[in-house]
């Protein structure tokens, strides 16, 4: 059994851990309401823009010549994964649940026969993918510096992409990242960013016609590669809400679990104590009736 | 009957501006400027550097944007821009290092000529403002 001063010693240290994990439960509740916001505040921007590219390719006559980044190369051999995930760990499953989506989905390609790139943004996700994905990365970005998802940092990483595309690198690109749904539950998601994927069901046709100023298809040529980007901060911005959600349970289980081990520990010190107490008195009382 | 529309500028981290009584703006559409009254016909076009004038009734805005989407319909007219800033309240000084950074882009080589003529008249708009 452990001597008293080790207990002791175990209890003041589970303490000071606890009042870490509640520090930080705390600064993630913050950064949570913040992320929140700006994510609820950036959805305007995205909706429209999916609005406006929905209204034009239903339009489009011509989808033959319709722009590669809306129908494709035509081919499908080289897929490019960008696997979107946090710069930094406890977190809880947060990033491993994007890196296991991710596997999944790798798993699936090489058995296609596909070729495979990938591009990682955020640290965590390359120390997790390397292991096995080494040769296949070609790309680690990184934005350790900027406190928040911003429309800058997308932009980089769609410039990337697109440059990547129009020199012919890949044929099909999809993201992932965690949706956030509410503080305990993100989703990860699987996203097809290039060809785009335009979802039917919410196809709201407009009978109007617009009014194209240059025509169709040079819009669209300068509309998609801005979608690229949207989407992208759309997934960063939802990433960062999903991040600081689930430190935020993830430290709050933390500081439970330790509260629990602190109560468990102070009763074994406390029954220790007793017993070493009980032992001392038998003693005297069987000293003193010897004499 | 009023001649008044809606108008709304969303950047990507938040709706900038959204007003409901303007009656006139002008915005530097790709092919030239345009201005859209109220009952304009539904139009989609993109925009190049340069000025957004905003009339709303004795009232009149000035915003300097760098590229963006515009899409009216219904008589609601939204801006969809990246870049976007107001120009009453910007400083001289941050202008000038735009106008700078710009004139570095222009002064690589590898440009294809649309890019080049965007830069050029972002270089333009920026200095005719300071």
């Amino acid at each position: 059994m452990a001597s008293l001063d080790d207990l002791k010693k175990r209890i003041s240290s589970v303490k000071s851990t606890q009042k870490i994990t509640k520090a930080m439960k705390m600064v993630a509740a913050a950064k949570l309401r913040r992320a929140q916001e700006s994510a609820e505040r950036g959805r305007p921007y995205s909706e429209k823009m999916n609005n406006i590219i929905l209204n034009l390719s239903s339009g489009l006559s011509d989808k033959e010549n319709a722009p590669k980044l809306l129908s494709g190369t035509g081919e499908d051999k080289v897929h490019l994964c960008v696997v979107m995930t946090a710069d930094r760990g406890l977190c809880g499953g947060f990033n491993s649940n994007i890196i296991k989506k991710a596997k999944v989905y790798f798993k699936r390609l090489s058995e296609d026969g596909k070729t495979l790139k990938i591009i990682t943004v955020g640290s965590k996700g390359y120390d997790q993918l390397k292991r096995v994905y080494k040769e296949n990365i070609i790309e680690n970005i990184s934005f350790k510096e900027s406190k928040n998802a911003n429309y800058f940092d997308a932009n980089k990483v769609g410039k990337i992409i697109i440059e990547k595309f129009e020199n012919k690198e890949f044929d099909v690109c999809t993201i992932f990242y965690n949706q956030f749904k509410n503080v305990i539950t993100q989703i990860p998601q699987e996203q097809q960013i290039i060809p785009l994927k335009i979802n039917e069901d919410e196809t709201k046709k407009s009978d109007e016609s617009y009014e194209f100023e240059p025509d169709e298809d040079e819009i669209l040529e300068n509309l998609l590669p801005k979608n690229i980007s949207t989407q992208i901060f759309k997934a960063m911005l939802e990433n960062s809400a999903s991040e600081q959600g689930s430190r935020m349970s993830a430290m709050d289980n933390a500081t439970r679990n330790a509260g629990e081990m602190v109560d468990k520990l102070t009763i074994e010190y406390n029954r220790s104590r007793q017993a070493a107490i009980t032992k001392e008195l038998i003693e005297i009382i069987s000293g003193a009736e010897s004499l | 009957m009023s001649e008044q529309f809606n108008l709304e500028i969303v950047s990507p981290e938040k709706s900038f501006l959204k007003k409901d009584n303007v009656t006139e703006v002008v915005i530097p559409a790709f092919e030239g400027e345009m201005g859209i009254l109220k009952d304009h016909i539904s139009l989609i076009s993109f925009l190049k550097p340069g000025i957004i004038k905003i009339n709303s009734g004795n009232e009149e805005n000035s915003f300097y944007v760098d590229d963006g989407i515009v899409e009216f319909k219904d008589n609601n007219l939204s801006i969809l821009t990246s870049n976007i800033f107001d120009i009453s309240n910007t400083d001289k000084v941050k202008i000038q290092e735009m106008i700078k950074e710009a004139e570095s882009d222009l002064a690589s080589e590898n440009l294809d000529d649309q890019r080049r003529f965007i830069i050029s008249q972002k270089v333009e708009v920026l200095s005719s403002l300071n």
